[in-house]
This record gives structure tokens, sequence and C-alpha cells, in this order.
């Protein structure tokens, strides 16, 4: 539980960051709360020669509106997400996601930026981006650009962000009225990551499901969307019926990893859970 | 006996036997002012780190130091080849097997210790031991305990091979350790094959770590002027470890120093010796400096002290209205690579003959056979005796099978078979003599403060519904306080303990006892023990443990010996030096001294109003004018061997809720009636019942160490490994009764384990009973959501309409 040598470097600006990274190149990784990144330098799996600390640049952190999408800087901590009163208006769903996030130390230290970069198939940021349909805007050596969520999850620990970039902001379209979410995640005890979890977003248009979308946490070697499952409530009114084929559909496109939390018949059982409920409080809370 | 207001203040004032006093350790932990072995820095310190296996089954090739030796800062690297000359590569166990210091030749376990590093500063031996290049030759895993005697098994231990006997008796493979037998075998033959009504389960106990916070560790100070060392050390029995080191070592064992400093909890992890603490003292003497080995919690969980680990086939005889006629019962236990379990050196499987438990039993056979596989040594009583737990359990599942398989009331069962009242002192058929007990009084409790009849009929109403409600019982009966020292030793020490107590000129004491608190408040009881013999207030008395230079030698802090031995040698301490004091006073108020009487902190003359010497005024006499032909000073020292153990029971009801869909199994109420004769400090044994409870319910409800085929372990983390929190914990209900005991010199028992052993069966009892409709008898631990929606899923009960 020892890491290796490394030099540490605390820039105080964007620009700086972008400049490291293009110095360094793959030797160094960028160094948000730490709460995935330590564990993996004290067990050696992560052995960077460069740390680059960026918990004190101002500029990406903190949680505002702006041209009618929510920003949150990628620095802001999961704590911060959960006492923000904006958040809790425009967006609830970021807080339910972070209030279930390992315990209290991480979260306050542990950031969306870090829990989104890091690719990891067990935290629940990702999925709870698609759901929203967020954007993420990334800065390297070429500039800015902005990527959609869905299509930045490439594989376990392996994303979009392209070597010298770094995650700057997370953009969220606020709700609209008719919205409601569901958050659903199953763990062994506090502190633990899902066994399975499930986001539910969706809209209502009077009964009719105008929109929805359902994504899955820790079932697959990323956080993933099931389309087909949504295909089967767009358009219609949700029923207990409905909402159950849309379950045995999750289940059809679930590819857990079996470990002590389950097998794969357990894990893909229970991603079908989670998604029943989370259909059915998104519902419930649509409805108002 | 108080009676005066005045009487009651004097009382009070001492806060002696039987008043919550307030522990005086918390102030220093809750302040982070405890000091702990990892707080200790001595000048010049070194540190140890350790190059580890990664297969479980290996022989080693070559060990090659060169690159970690000329990484700056490296001041030695030793394998089992450095340590041969010294003849410490081996180290004998407390169960008579022998344990490699360093691998030689072979590794056995995953993880196992193949190279120590030495080195300025942490950092550096960890870099050091990355370059430590160790080439294996993997051979062939045992994992499966049952296959460890099969003809084409891969033989472990070929240091010992040939030998028919590895500590414990003859061997019939070399996989195999012991067999262990106790009881009458064709008698209980018998009486299965003449009873009315039998039963059989297969009951595993998996493999647990009791998981201190704090790690194990140790620094090793050989000191070349003086040729003297001392080790702090984080041990729950230090005055055996210097016995031990002075063995091992050559030194003699008054030129060995052995300090327990604060102790970050022990639950049986720590009693044994660890290769790493004979690596630092060996590095001490071999570079003259300080050295410090402290593990990290994934060494800590993979290579020290797990517990149970019993494959148990329990079968119990009865006739049709439930009453037994015979128990037996077959273990297969998985020893890990060295039979390195610390029990009493005579016990292979501990106590595990207390497993006829609370009930009336007339014939028992017991057989226990422990083998070897590649895992890590250990066996230790998890708190708990040793392996009562497993004991426990077997005859606590055992009556719940026997009561559903003849549809009695598993509460009426368990009435219709306790030893009853009078029956005390009891013989059990497997050897032991129950001192005192009341179960029916204890468990009639029980099932009135929950309304039993009640939750049986909400139980009825929710199967009705297909919800799923589950009622855990448990009465167990403990064995603890080891022990007579006819029956109990270690390496041939026999398990007395000791107290010396000194009063000084102005009647302060301290005191020192051959035992260690690890959490248990020892500080705060034995000064209350203290308190009411003496008349000496007890924020007046200092107890101090776990020095060896200091405290008369004992056999340290595990199976809840301290209040049965320590607490007995301290009563028996200050009795002898109350009887001293009553010659003084005597003396003093030129009385004779059967015209005196005590009086809470005074003797007073018989019948003469103001004719008193209070025990402050006695403590200046003995310094100041002893009588002629009395020694001045007023001490004493107690050995005390205890007659016999203490046997502390209680009752136990779980009520748990199970969400079908998940299996989450929660637990809505645990009630916990405990008996452990005299109460010390009743707000102490509440705490240390509630801890006893959450690591019960850590045990049944989530914590194990599997291993995969190739001898991985698994689960080694908190990420895995189950440590409750505020979150997980459910609400406890304490309650209590008091038959105490009828030897020790208070009537107190021992308490702290009870809640450990007596809840783990009452979890298991309540998850199989929201199943036992289903004609389920009994389910594994842990019963981890995972495993019990197994259950669901395979009854269907998942099912949507
Ligand atoms: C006990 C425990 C339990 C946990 N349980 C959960 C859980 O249930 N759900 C969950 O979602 N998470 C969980 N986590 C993870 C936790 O939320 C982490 O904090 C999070 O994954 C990483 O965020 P961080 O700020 O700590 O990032 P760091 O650990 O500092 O960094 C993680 C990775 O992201 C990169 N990175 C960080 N910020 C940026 C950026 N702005 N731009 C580009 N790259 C960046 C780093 O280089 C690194 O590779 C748990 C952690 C622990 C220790």
């Amino acid at each position: 539980m020892i890491p290796g040598k490394f030099e540490y470097h605390i820039p105080t600006t964007v620009d700086e960051v972008v400049a490291l990274l293009g110095e360094y190149g793959d030797e160094a990784k960028i160094l948000a709360g730490g709460h995935s990144l330590l564990p993996m330098m004290k067990l050696r799996f992560a052995e960077p020669a460069h740390l680059i600390d960026i918990s004190r640049i101002g500029e990406i952190k903190g949680i505002h509106e702006q041209g009618g999408t929510v920003r949150i800087g990628a620095m802001t901590t999961e704590n911060e997400l959960i006492a923000s009163e904006l958040l809790q208006q425009k967006c609830p769903l970021i807080p339910a996601v972070a209030r279930l996030i390992a315990d209290p130390q991480v979260r306050n230290r542990g950031t969306i930026g870090g829990d989104i970069a890091h690719g990891d198939p067990g935290n629940d940021h990702p999925a709870a981006m698609m759901a929203l349909d967020a954007t993420f805007v990334l800065r390297g050596p070429n500039g800015e650009r902005e990527v959609p969520a869905n299509g930045f999850f490439l594989g376990t620990y392996w994303t979009d962000l392209q070597q010298g970039e770094i995650m700057t902001e997370i953009r969220v379209p606020p709700f609209t009225s008719g919205t409601g979410y569901g958050f659903n995640k199953l763990k062994r005890k506090t502190g633990d990551f899902a066994t399975a979890a499930s986001t539910v977003v969706l809209k209502l248009n009077g009964n009719t499901c105008a929109d929805i979308r359902i994504t899955l946490t820790n079932v697959g070697p990323t956080a993933f969307r099931a389309d087909e499952a949504e295909n089967i409530l767009r358009g219609q009114v949700i029923s207990e019926a409905l909402i159950e084929q849309a379950a045995q559909q999750v289940m059809a496109v679930c590819e857990p990893a079996k470990d002590l939390r389950g097998d794969e018949e357990y894990k893909t059982h229970m991603a079908a859970e989670m998604t029943r409920r989370s259909i059915r409080d998104a519902l419930a809370r649509a409805k108002g | 006996m108080a009676t005066t207001a005045e009487d009651l203040a004097r009382e009070d004032k001492l806060q002696g036997l039987g008043c919550s006093r307030k522990r005086k350790e918390d102030p220093r932990f809750i302040q982070g002012k405890g000091t702990y072995v990892d707080d200790v820095k001595l000048p010049g310190m070194l540190f140890a780190d350790m190059v580890r296996s990664p297969y479980a089954h290996a022989r080693i090739k070559s060990i090659n130091k060169d690159k970690a030796l000329a990484l700056p800062g490296v001041h030695a690297v030793l394998t089992a080849a450095d340590l041969k000359p010294l003849n410490l590569h081996w180290m004998p166990t407390l169960a008579g097997d022998v344990q490699a210091v360093l691998a030689d030749e072979k590794v056995h376990l995953q993880y196992q210790e193949v190279a120590v590093v030495i080195a300025d500063d942490r950092y550096i031996a960890a870099d050091a031991v990355e370059l430590v290049e160790v080439e294996y030759e993997p051979l062939p895993v045992l994992v499966d305990p049952h296959k460890a005697l099969d003809d084409d098994a891969p033989i472990l231990r070929e240091d010992i091979k040939d030998k028919d006997n590895a500590g414990q008796g003859p061997r019939k493979h070399p996989n195999h350790i012991f067999s262990w037998e106790v009881g009458e075998q064709e008698a209980t033959s018998r009486a299965f094959d003449e009873a009315e009504v039998v039963v059989k389960e297969e009951i595993y106990y998996p493999r647990v770590h009791p998981s201190p916070l704090e790690t194990c560790g140790c620094v090793a100070s050989f000191d070349k002027v003086k040729g003297s060392l001392m080790v702090y050390i984080t041990s729950q029995a230090p005055h055996i470890v210097r016995t031990v080191v002075s063995m091992l070592s050559g030194l003699p064992e008054s030129k060995v120093r052995i300090i327990s400093p604060d102790i970050g909890g022990g639950f049986g992890n720590k009693v044994g010796i660890y290769p790493g603490y004979v690596t630092a003292i060996v590095a001490s003497i071999v570079l003259g400096r300080p050295v410090k080995w402290v593990e990290d919690r994934m060494e800590h969980l993979s290579t020290t002290a797990w517990a149970r680990d019993y494959y148990m086939t329990g079968e119990l005889a009865a006739d049709k209205n439930g009453r037994i006629k015979g128990l037996r019962v077959n273990v297969l236990a998985d020893h890990g690579a060295f039979n390195s379990h610390a029990q009493p050196t005579k016990w292979p499987a501990g106590f595990f003959s207390i497993c006829t438990g609370s009930y009336d039993i007339p014939v028992a056979y017991v057989k226990v056979d422990g083998v070897y596989t590649n895992k890590a040594p250990g066996g230790v009583a998890y708190r708990c005796s040793f392996r009562v737990t497993e004991a426990v359990y077997v005859i606590e599942r055992m009556m719940d099978v026997l009561a559903q398989k003849l549809g009695i009331d598993r509460m009426e069962l368990r009435m219709r078979n306790f030893v009853k009242p009078e029956q005390f002192p009891y013989h059990t058929a497997l050897g032991w003599e129950l001192d005192s007990g009341d179960y029916h009084t204890a468990l009639t409790k029980v099932l009135k403060a929950v309304d039993y009849e009640g939750l049986i009929k909400e139980q009825a109403e929710k199967r009705s519904k297909g919800e799923l409600m589950g009622i855990g019982v448990t009465t167990f009966t403990e064995v603890v306080g080891a022990g007579p020292s006819r029956n109990c030793d270690i390496l041939g020490v026999g398990m007395f303990d000791s107290a010396e107590i000194r009063v000084h000129p102005t009647g302060s004491v301290i005191a020192r006892m051959g035992t260690i608190s690890q959490g248990q408040g020892h500080q705060t009881t034995y000064a209350q023990i203290i308190a009411s013999e003496l008349g000496i207030p007890s924020d007046e008395i200092q107890i101090e443990e776990g020095d060896t230079d200091t405290a008369p030698y004992g056999l340290g802090t595990y199976g809840s010996r301290s209040t049965p031995v320590g607490g007995a040698a301290t009563a028996m301490a200050a009795r002898k030096i109350h009887d001293k004091a009553r010659k003084i006073a005597a003396h003093l108020l030129e009385a004779s001294e059967n015209d005196l009487e005590w009086d809470i902190d005074r003797f007073k003359v018989k019948g003469v109003p103001g004719a008193e010497k209070t025990m402050k005024e006695i403590a200046w006499a003995a310094y100041n004018r002893p009588p002629e032909g009395l020694e001045p000073g007023l001490e004493a020292v107690n050995y005390y061997d205890p007659p016999n153990f203490t046997y502390p029971f209680g009752a136990y009801l779980c009520v748990v809720d199970i969400d079908k869909y998940t299996g989450e199994v929660k637990v809505r109420r645990f009630y916990a009636l405990d008996d452990c004769g005299t109460r010390i400090n009743p707000m102490i044994i509440e705490g240390q019942i509630h801890g006893g409870l959450n690591e019960g319910f850590a045990v049944a409800m989530g914590q194990e160490l599997p291993f995969d085929a190739e001898g991985n372990i698994l689960g080694n983390t908190f990420m895995d490994y189950f440590i409750p929190t505020t979150m997980e914990t459910p609400h406890w209900e304490t309650d209590y009764t008091v038959t105490p005991s009828p030897h020790h010199p208070l009537g107190a028992k021992g308490v702290a384990e009870s809640p450990h052993v007596g809840s783990i069966p009452c979890f298991t009892s309540a998850v199989v009973n929201a199943f036992a409709h289903k004609g389920v008898t009994h389910m594994n631990m842990p019963h981890t959501s995972f495993r019990v929606w197994q259950k669901i899923h395979e009854l269907s009960l998942d099912k949507r309409e």
C-alpha cells in the first residue's frame, strides 16, 4: 500500500495543466479528488511519474446556469453536488446519485469530473450523464471540444478523453415539466460500488411516455443505455406489464462480471429489478 | 451493607463493583492520544517490508537480491537461507507444528513471506520489495479440504511428510494433521439406532477473519551493548511472547522486554507469533538498530490468523416428544498450510466439545479431523473461547432442525431439553462441568419481552401474502476463562493469571495484571474490583498491563479469560491486602482482629462507635509503624489457577424481513439477554455486548475469505470484507439475568464474547426460518443478498404473476 515515486505539480490554470500534460505525455496523470487514482497508485497498478493536482484551479469548480444549460465544473465535489440548490431544482437526479456514492470522506474529496473521466463501469455518474444527455467539455493542445456523454464511454477505464486533454465542465439540460427520474442502486454496504444500478429519466406528455432513457451501472464493461427497453416504453402509457417487458429486455443486454457481489445471473436479475424500481419512481415523480 | 445516606455516599465515592463507571481509557482514545505500536518512533529506526508469494503453492527456484541491495537506503534483504544458520527459518507454533518464518524452498500459500527488506524508510523498503527477483515453479494447489486426503492430492508439507505425528497425535496422510475424538462412539451409535427420530445436517462455518482495526506490527530494538531486546508488539499475550522469543533467540528471558502498548482490537488475531515479528527481531539483532514492521490491511487479511473454516456434520437422535437421546458431530477442519491455530496446547479442536450446549444430552460423540491446505495458517478464537463459536453454531442449528422435523415449536423444544436449574453443577456427556445456569428463566423472559406469540401470528399472515419473515432463536452456553492448569497450558505454561497490587503510603494504588486490554476496559473494571475489596476510590487506582518488565506473568487476554481468571487474581490479591490491613487495624485500634468488622472503606471495632480506621490510615501505618512481627508495606501478588471454567449463557431472539426480489435481509429486531453472573460494570457489559453483536452480525451476514481454484485469496480488502458501520448495524435491545458462578471469587463469568457466539446462529436461525415453510432446514453463511436471493430464486419465490 505504498505508491512508487512521482513528481507532484500543482498548477492554478487549465492552460498550465494542458502545458504540463503536453510536456510529460503518458507519464503524467491528473489528480482530482484522488479517490480512484490514489488507491490504484498504492496498489502500484498505476505508477505515474508526474501527478498534476487540479484542486487549485478555480475555473473548473462550481455549479451555475448559463445559456439554458446547467454547467458543473469538473472539479466540483460530490458533497457540493449534494448541497447545490440549483441542481436540486434543475436536475435533482445528480444529487440523488451523489448521495449514494461511497462514504462521507470520499464524497468530500471525490469529484464529478474524476468520477466520469476514470471510466470505471462501477462509477455512478457515467450512467446518470447518459440518462441526462449531458455533454462534456474537454480542453487539450488543440483547444476545446464538446462531446456527448452517449458515446464517451468506450470500455473499462477507456473513454474518449484523449491524451493531453482535461475535462473542464459538464453541461446538463435542465429538467422541464413532466420530467421524472429514478435512481436505484443495490449495494452490499455503505461505501460499496453497485451490485447493479439503474437510472431512468422520462418525460410524460399527459399519460404518455414522450421520451425515456434507461441506463445501467456495473453490469457491463461500461455504463450503457438500454435502447431497446426504452423503445418498449417510448410513446406508450406505461403499465406494470410494459415495465416488466422493459425489465426483461434489460436482462437480455447485461454483461456483468462475476465477483463477490454476485454471479452473472444475480447481477442480471438485479439490473432488471433496479430498472423496474427506477421506472416506477420516475413515473411517480413525472406525475408530480 | 450500606444503609444510611452517609454510607451510600461513601460507597458511591468508591465507584466499585456493580457501578457504571465511565471508561478511563476513552479520553485518550477519543482525543487521539493513545499509543499504538505504529506510534512508537525510536532513534535510528529502520523499516521492514515483505516480499510475498504470488502463488499458493510453488517451489522457489532462486532469489536474487542484488538489485534490491543496490538501492540506496536498503540495509538488508533476508531470506530463509540467511535465517537458517540461526535456526530461525522455521518457528514452533502453539499447536505443536512448525511454521516457516521465511519460505524455505517452497511457498505454501499466496502472500507467504519469502524475503524481508530492511531500509531507511517505509517507501524505500516498498521500492526494494519490487526489486527482489524470485523465480517460482508453480505446483498443483490444494484448496478444497475434502480432497486433502485423496491418494493423488499434492503433498503440501514436504518438511514433515514422513512424520506420523505433527504434534497432535497420529496422522494417516501427509496432508492430515490430527484426529481428535471425544465421547462414547458406540453408546452414541446405539442411541441413534434406537431413536424414534434422527436428524442430520451438513453445516459449513466459513473462514472469517477477526479483522481488528489495527493490523499487526512490532518495533524490535536490540541493544548490542547491554545484550537486551525490547519489542513493542501488538500482542494479546505479551508474557508468552517473551518466553517464546527467549527460547527462539537464546537470550535469557530477563533480557527480553515485551511491551504491548495500546492495542486497536485483537479478537484472537493477536495471540500468535507472526513471521513479521520474528524477522524484525532478527534484523534488529543483526543490524543493532530498531526495526519497525507494520503490515497493511491486505497483508493482514491474507496472512494473519483467521477463524473457523469448519465443515460440520451434525446429527441428533430424539424421541417423538423431542427429548434428545444423543448427539454426534463430525468435523473436517481446514487449518491451512501450518497448524498454528491458537488453542491451549492439548486441545487440537479447542473446546469444541462444549457442543452439547445448554441441553441435557445423555450421550454424545465428536470427531474432528484437521487437514492442511494451501491457505494461510490460523484457526483462532475470533471473539470466543477456542472453537466455542463453532460448537454453539452446530448445536443451535441442530435444535432448529430437530424442531422442524418434529413439528414442535423451537422454543418449546429447547424448554424440554434444557439442563434444569437443580441439575447444576451439571456434567455434560463430553466432560464439562457447567457451573451454574437458569436457562428456562432466561428464555421465558425473552419470549415475553418480544411477544413471541404475536410474532408467530404476524409471520403466518406474512406467509399467506407471500412475504418472507423469519424469527431466529438461540439459547447458548459458552465455556470461557481458560483455564484450570491441569487442563490448559500454552507450550507447557499453565493458563493461570495474575495480579500484583501495591497500596502506597497515602492510600492510592497501582496494580498490574498479566492480562492485556484491547478495548475491554480493564483499566476501568479491575480498579472497580479493587475499590470494592479495599475501600479505596477507583479513581485513585492505576491499572497497568502489557509491560513484561513490570507486570506479573500472565497468559493474556482472549477467550473471555480476563474477568474469570485475571479478575479472580485481582480479587484474591486484594483480599491478601485486606487481611494484612485487618491486622494493622487491630494493632492501631488495640483490638483483637475478631472484634473488627469491615464497613465499606474502614475497619470498625464492633459495638464501639468512633473506634475505626480507614484503609487510607491503615496504608500510612503500614509504612510508618506496622505492628511488631509484621513486615512493612502493603502489597500482594496472586497467581490464580481457576478450579473450573465459567459458563456464561444467554437467550437471543432475532426478527428479519427479506426482500424477495433482491435477497436483502433486514434485521428488524434483535433481543439479547445475557447472563454473565455478577456484573462488574453494567455499562461496559452493554458496550461489549453491542460490539459482540455487531461482529456477530458481520460474520453471519457478510464476512468470508474465499479462494479461487488456484488458491488466490479473494475479498482481502475492506471493499469486500464486511465491517458493518452504523449504517448497516441493527438496533440492539439488551437484557440480563444474574446467575453467579459458584467458584469465582466474585461470581463473575466473563461476557464480551457471548454476544458474538450467541448471535451468529441466531441470525442464521432467522434467515432459515423465513424459508422454513418451504422445507428449508439450513442455509450456510454468510447470508449475503446474493446467497439469499439464490435460495429465493431456486424456490421460485421471486416469480411475478
Ligand atoms: C471506498 C470507495 C467507494 C467508492 N464508491 C463509489 C461508488 O459507489 N460510485 C462511484 O461513482 N464512485 C465510487 N467511488 C469512486 C469515487 O467516487 C472517486 O472519487 C471517483 O471515481 C474519482 O473522482 P476523483 O475526483 O477522486 O478522481 P481521481 O481519483 O483523482 O481521478 C480518477 C481518474 O480520473 C482522471 N481525472 C480526474 N479528473 C479529471 C479531469 N478533470 N479531466 C481528466 N481526467 C481527470 C485522473 O487522472 C484519474 O485517472 C468510490 C471510491 C472509494 C474509495
